[in-house]
Formats: C-alpha cells, sequence, structure tokens
C-alpha cells in the first residue's frame, strides 16, 4: 500500500478527481448549494417579516423593548420565596431569580422521589406476588393516562378540602395535613450541624479514595484491604464526634397550633405539595417502565453465570446485573428527568409560584411580552441542557468500553 | 417418545398433586411462595378489599344520580351536601355532561359536535387497521377533517354558522390533536429528512436548531407565545382568533417531537436500501418516498401512537391559556354556584374519558409493536 502510494506515475492516477464547482443543475455540489440559499433566504425573510411586524407593533404601542424592566419594584406577592423578599422593596429580577429557585426546588426533590418511587413500582411489577404486579401495573397503566394537569387539579382539590388546622389529622406530634399544607417537625439548625455536614463531604470524598486505594491493592496483590470499617469512620464516627465535641445541639421545632394555624415547623404549601405529589406520581408510572424493561433486558443467563461463580445475591445485583440494566435505563430516564423539570411548568395552574408563575404575572403587569417569554425560555434551555450533558456524562461513565 | 407414553397410559391413572398443580398450586406459587410473599399477599389483599369496599359505598351504593330543581331551574344540591364524604354526588354529571362534552355550543345544534366526535373515533379506528395503511389514507383524513370543519363552522349546505367563540369541551380536544398530528406529521417528516442530510449543512443547522429549541422548552411557554407574542408578530389589523392560534403552537410543538420519531426510523432503516436505490439510478426525491419512507414510517408506527397519546393529554394545557377544551368545560361546569363543592366527581368523570381515549390507543400501540417485532425477528 505505501509502495503503492510512494510510486509518482501511480499517485496522479489514484487520487481523486479533483471536484470543481460546475455551475450546472446536474451537477449536485451547485444543485445543494442553491437549495440550502432558497431555503435559508425563505426562513429568513420570514423571521424578518416578523420581527419588522413586532418592532412596528411594539413601536404602536409606546413598549420599549429591552430587560430594563428588572430594576423595577415588583409588587408581586410571593407566598414561597427562598430567599427573602418583600414586594414593596425588592424588583422583579429578585422575583424571577425566586420563581427559578422555585422550579428548582420543585425539580431536584421531585427527580428524588420519582426515581425512588418508580424504581420500587418497576421492580414491583417483575415480583412473582401476583397481587403486588397486577397492582403496579394497574398503577402504571392508570396514571399514565390521565392528563398530568388533570391530576394536579384532582390532588390541589384534595389538600384544599382537609381538615382545618384545629382538626387535623396527624401523625403524633411531629406531621400534620390540614387545608393550609403540610406541617412537620423540623430540627434547630445550629452551626454545629453545619460543620458536621461538612466533616460528612469530606469524609465522603475520603471514602472514594480509600476505596480507589483498595481497588488499585486489589489489582496489585490480589487481596482488598477492608473498605467498610474506614467508610464507617469517615461517614458516621468522625462527623458524630465533631458534633459532639461542639456540645450535640439537638432540638427539634415542632409545629405548634396557636390561634388558627400552626406556628413553627416546616411549612409545605398546599400548592407545591400537589405539584410535587402530582409530578412524582405520575413520573414515576413512566420511571417504572424504564426500570422493569431495563432490569429484562439483562438476559437470565447473567443472573445464573454469576450464581455459578459464586457470588452473593446482593453482588450479583450490584456488579453483574445493574451496571448491565443501567446502560438501557439512563438514557430513557434522562428524558424522564427533562420531562419532569418541564412538567413542573404546570404549577401556574395551582397556584404554585415557580419561573412560569412569575414570569407571567410580570408580562402581564409590564407588558414585556417577548422579555418574559425570553426568559422562561432560556431558563428551562439552560435546565434542560445541564441535565442531558450530566447525564451524558455519566452515561459515558457508565458505557460498556468496547475494544 | 412413543414408547413413554404407551407406559404411562398403561399404568394406573393418577391424580395430579393438589398442591402444586391446579389453581390451588397456582395460589400457593404466585400468592404464597414464599413468608415475604404471604406477608405482601396478606397486607395488599386487606388494603384493596378496604378501598373496594369503601369505593363501592362511595360510587354506588351511597351515590346520588339525579337532584330536583327549584322553581327557576337551578339544582337543588342540598341532597348531595348531605352526603358529601359518604356518597358521591354523580348529579353533577347528568346535570352537567352536555356542557362538559360539547361547551357552549348551540343546545339545539350540538349533534354535530356529536357527530364529529363519532367521525373522529372512525378515523382513528380507519388509521390502525393495517388494511387501510397505504396512500388512500391521506385521502380519508383530508376528507374526514374537511367534512369535521364544515359540520363545525357550518354556514353551508343549510347548517346555521357557529363561530369558534361557541365550540368547546370533546371537539376542541380532538380537533386540537388531531389537525395537530395532520399538519405536524409532513412537517416532522420533511425536518428529519432535513436533519440527516449530509449535503445541506445550513439546512441541517435550521432543523437542529428548531428541534432543540422546542424540545427543551415546555409545551407552556409556547403557548403562552402563541396566546401572547403571536398578536405582535403579525401586521396591525390582522387577527388571528386564539383557538387557531393555540393550533398553529401545537403543530410547531408536535412537529419537533415527531421529527425526532421520524428520524429514529430513518436511521433503523439499513444503508443498502438507500444505496441500491441509488445504484438503480433513482433521484432523491424518487429513492426517499418510494424507497426509504415507506419502510422507515412503517417501523415508527407504534412510537407515532405513543408521541399521540403524549399530545392528546397535552392539549389539557390550553387550560392555562384561556381555551374550552374538555379540562377547562370541566371547570366550568364546576364554577356553578350549585356544584361547586363536587370537583372529585366532575374530575373522575374527565379522566375516565382520557383513561378511555389513552388506553385504547397504547393498547393498539403495544399489540402492533408485538406483531412488528414477531414479523421483523422471523
Amino acid at each position: 500500500m505505501s509502495q503503492a502510494t510512494a510510486d509518482p506515475r501511480y499517485a496522479a492516477a489514484r487520487a481523486a478527481p479533483k471536484k470543481r464547482l460546475r455551475l450546472s443543475w446536474t451537477d449536485p455540489t451547485f444543485r445543494g448549494l442553491i437549495w440550502q440559499i432558497v431555503i435559508v433566504g425563505m426562513v429568513g425573510m420570514v423571521g424578518w417579516y416578523l420581527v419588522r411586524n413586532t418592532m412596528d407593533n411594539l413601536a404602536a404601542r409606546h413598549i420599549a423593548t429591552g430587560f430594563a424592566f428588572l430594576d423595577r419594584i415588583a409588587g408581586i406577592p410571593i407566598g414561597e420565596a427562598m430567599l427573602p423578599y418583600n414586594p414593596a422593596v425588592n424588583t422583579y429580577g429578585r422575583a424571577l431569580l425566586i420563581g427559578v429557585l422555585n422550579t428548582l426546588n420543585v425539580a431536584v426533590v421531585g427527580v428524588i422521589l420519582a426515581t425512588i418511587l418508580g424504581t420500587l413500582i418497576g421492580i414491583g411489577r417483575l415480583s412473582r406476588n401476583w397481587l403486588l404486579a397486577k397492582l403496579t401495573a394497574f398503577y402504571v397503566e392508570t396514571l399514565r393516562d390521565i392528563p398530568l394537569l388533570l391530576q394536579l387539579l384532582f390532588w390541589y382539590t384534595i389538600l384544599q378540602g382537609l381538615p382545618a388546622p384545629r382538626q387535623a389529622w396527624h401523625l403524633g406530634s411531629a406531621l400534620y395535613l390540614t387545608n393550609r399544607g403540610m406541617k412537620l417537625a423540623e430540627l434547630d439548625w445550629q452551626p454545629a450541624h453545619t460543620v458536621a455536614g461538612i466533616v460528612f463531604l469530606v469524609g465522603v470524598a475520603g471514602t472514594v479514595l480509600w476505596s480507589r486505594h483498595a481497588a488499585r491493592r486489589q489489582d496489585a496483590t490480589g487481596l482488598r484491604p477492608p473498605t467498610w470499617p474506614v467508610a464507617l469512620g469517615l461517614l458516621v464516627v468522625l462527623p458524630g464526634l465533631v458534633w459532639a465535641a461542639l456540645g450535640a445541639p439537638l432540638t427539634i421545632d415542632y409545629p405548634v397550633l396557636r390561634g388558627f394555624n400552626f406556628q413553627g415547623g416546616l411549612t409545605l404549601s398546599p400548592e407545591y405539595f400537589a405539584l410535587l405529589l402530582g409530578l412524582v406520581t405520575y413520573t414515576a408510572s413512566y420511571i417504572a417502565e424504564i426500570v422493569r424493561s431495563g432490569i429484562l433486558a439483562v438476559p437470565k443467563g447473567q443472573w445464573e453465570a454469576a450464581g455459578a461463580l459464586g457470588l452473593r445475591s446482593g453482588e450479583v445485583l450490584r456488579k453483574v446485573v445493574l451496571p448491565q440494566a443501567l446502560r438501557v435505563i439512563i438514557p430513557p430516564m434522562t428524558s424522564q428527568y427533562l420531562n419532569l423539570t418541564k412538567n413542573s411548568s404546570l404549577a401556574v395552574a395551582i397556584g404554585y409560584q415557580d419561573v412560569v408563575s412569575i414570569a407571567n404575572t410580570t408580562l402581564n403587569q409590564t407588558g414585556q411580552a417577548i422579555e418574559g417569554i425570553a426568559f422562561i425560555m432560556a431558563v428551562y434551555l439552560t435546565i434542560s441542557l445541564s441535565i442531558s450533558f450530566f447525564m451524558n456524562w455519566y452515561n459515558a461513565h457508565i458505557a460498556l468500553v468496547e475494544r | 417418545m412413543t414408547t413413554i407414553v404407551s407406559h404411562s397410559t398403561a399404568a394406573t391413572r393418577e391424580h395430579p398433586p393438589l398442591l402444586s398443580a391446579g389453581p390451588l398450586g397456582w395460589v400457593r406459587a404466585n400468592l404464597f411462595g414464599s413468608a415475604w410473599s404471604t406477608a405482601v399477599t396478606l397486607a395488599l389483599g386487606y388494603v384493596i378489599m378496604r378501598v373496594i369496599v369503601s369505593a363501592y359505598d362511595w360510587g354506588f351504593a351511597n351515590a346520588i344520580w339525579t337532584v330536583p330543581y327549584g322553581k327557576t331551574g337551578i339544582a337543588d344540591t342540598g341532597v348531595c351536601q348531605a352526603a358529601k364524604g359518604v356518597g358521591a354526588c354523580w348529579a353533577v354529571l347528568t346535570d352537567k355532561y352536555r356542557l362538559i362534552l360539547f361547551g357552549r355550543y348551540p343546545y339545539d345544534e350540538q349533534w354535530r359536535p356529536a357527530v364529529v366526535v363519532v367521525l373522529f373515533v372512525g378515523l382513528y379506528i380507519v388509521s390502525a387497521m393495517r388494511r387501510f395503511w397505504r396512500k388512500e389514507l391521506a385521502l380519508i383524513w383530508v376528507v374526514t377533517l374537511s367534512v369535521v370543519f364544515v359540520l363545525m363552522f357550518g354556514g353551508m349546505f343549510g347548517l346555521s354558522e357557529v363561530t369558534e367563540d361557541y365550540w368547546g369541551g370533546l371537539p376542541i380536544t380532538l380537533i386540537l390533536a388531531t389537525f395537530g398530528l395532520a399538519f405536524a406529521f409532513p412537517l416532522s417528516v420533511l425536518v428529519a429528512l432535513g436533519r440527516r442530510s449530509s449535503k445541506l449543512p445550513a439546512v441541517k443547522v435550521l432543523c437542529v436548531l428548531y428541534v432543540e429549541l422546542i424540545r427543551g422548552v415546555p409545551l407552556i411557554s409556547v403557548l403562552f407565545m402563541a396566546s401572547v407574542m403571536f398578536p405582535l408578530f403579525m401586521p396591525a389589523g390582522v387577527n388571528v382568533d386564539k383557538l387557531l392560534r393555540a393550533q398553529i403552537a401545537f403543530i410547531l410543538f408536535a412537529g419537533a417531537y415527531l421529527a425526532e420519531v421520524v428520524r429514529g426510523g430513518l436511521q433503523a432503516l439499513p444503508k443498502g436500501q438507500t444505496e441500491a436505490a441509488e445504484a438503480l439510478g433513482l433521484s432523491y426525491w424518487q429513492r426517499t418516498f418510494l424507497i426509504i419512507l415507506p419502510q422507515a414510517l412503517r417501523l415508527v408506527i407504534p412510537p407515532l401512537v405513543n408521541t399521540f397519546i403524549g399530545f392528546f393529554k397535552d392539549t389539557s394545557l390550553v387550560l392555562i391559556i384561556g381555551l374550552f377544551d374538555l379540562l377547562t368545560m370541566g371547570k366550568v361546569a364546576l364554577s356553578d354556584p350549585p356544584w361547586q363543592s363536587f370537583s372529585t366527581e366532575v374530575y373522575i368523570g374527565l379522566a375516565v374519558i382520557y383513561i378511555a381515549f389513552c388506553f385504547a390507543m397504547s393498547k393498539y400501540s403495544r399489540n402492533l409493536e408485538l406483531g412488528l417485532s414477531r414479523a421483523q425477528t422471523r
């Protein structure tokens, strides 16, 4: 091969004939160029037409374009704000930021809970117990076939129909369900808890490092140094000691009925609770199917072979089945996480103030329709791209390494 | 083999063991297989029995189906209020079903939306049958959708004209979903082809941008765009009504999702098909329409149906921009003062309608998938 190309006599003959653009309809390259110019030109013209109309309309209505309105005082009352907020003082910018945080809050909590519930239901459908398998199948079939918005409205009316605080349903003195939302007992957060939390995170990093070291030792010597005592020490004992050394503060803030409502404790508003309930139960029905098909995708021989090698059943699941099932599960799971995040925008229908709800109020008050919708789209695009970026990274991380 | 059979017939016939075969054996294996399984069965069985009994009491035994009307024609819901929490008040559905199903369409003309619903269901059934999977199906769609249009609008063939402000209920849901699919589908085929074209990089970039942009944002933001921004896009004086704007938003939204489904089908087709068609001297459009698309689209019918189920459910989102679809009509019915506190009953009624449509479609798509995969593996 190299000899043939080295020979100058053949080199000219072997080289592909040089492509020269002919200005003729029979030349595919030329044709492609013309098609592209026509199509892009048409799209551009439609776009220009829309932009020009919009400019004319905005000028006729005396609406100034731009994001200057973000610095004006908002005056939107917000029920649940994760940042300090006062409608009389704070700006639209801050109100929208709070909206973004509320969306992220629902999305993150929803994704975690939906994954847990969905996995349990997916495994339940594979159960050998007929009753459990049929019941979980019924759950999946029913919830998938009802629009999420209808489910959200349903949960919201159910939660509003709960008894008033005085007759609240309760679990001991730690949990109350009322028509004003769910009240939970909450740990009174002290600096000592923060420090213990940081120590715990350091412990996680240390455990990861130690298990990597153990894996290297196992590769080198065939003997694996024990990992669980180190993990126990770093993850439980050390944070516990730090917490104890700082005075072991442990006060729990119980909700207490005063007058017509509860004081203290953690409050989940009916809006937030209904949104979370709807999103989690609906998405879990999709996740259950993904988990089920992922587990079914692992051939039975893999279980049997792993068992024949003498692995215990926990090890079979962890080291043989799950790594293979995850490869099937991760890509569709990503799109379910994205769906949950996008579906959280239905909050606007039941009055939870997420980014769509606050941006909608903003654009109604200021008339800045384009900016408001552009803001909503930019936020969701950013979230969507971040999630798919992370999940793609994770997918590449667990993907099959082929020769 | 035969010798063994003759032996066993010669031996005295024994009864199968009672506890490991037959119905009892099935119960033992599937409900009481282990201590864990027994515990699950007993706990679940108890809970399910309790739920069924109380659901029966609430939904049937103590339910109220009709209420008396006062002199002014206003429903007297005193009986229902008294039974609240004990029995369902289905009277709200028997009183309001025409409003929920057909909206504010003139009462005497409501046979027209009813026929439209029947036409849509018939269209779905015909499209589901394999013997109609040919080019004439497109014609059937065009004719049916035109008839739907004439029936709803009226103003010709002796039908009185009914403007879109009076449309509502189930026909709106079906119109949004079906017209959305009918227009989004050709768009999605073009976009999918554009996204796969290697010779037209600029077109490819446009298609990728469109698909990824739409798929990255929630449907609500597209609908808001249609209801709030669209009037700004049009020249002064041009007024496009709300239903049409929402319909355009749906088409654009559905187009992006369907394009990905179609692209999946195009990718699944072996490259040899294109190359063979090229070798036969067919042009690009001949290749695409005679060889590639007929095979690729057949492959994607099950995911296409699943996407359609998604749109069908998503039409309920027009509630947020104030269009009168099925769900919105349910809320409108609930805004009537006597019935305000019976939302559970109305929501259950709506859920049953949605489940009926979605369950039939998903069942169909699953059977189809099984059938197609069986045909392929053979």
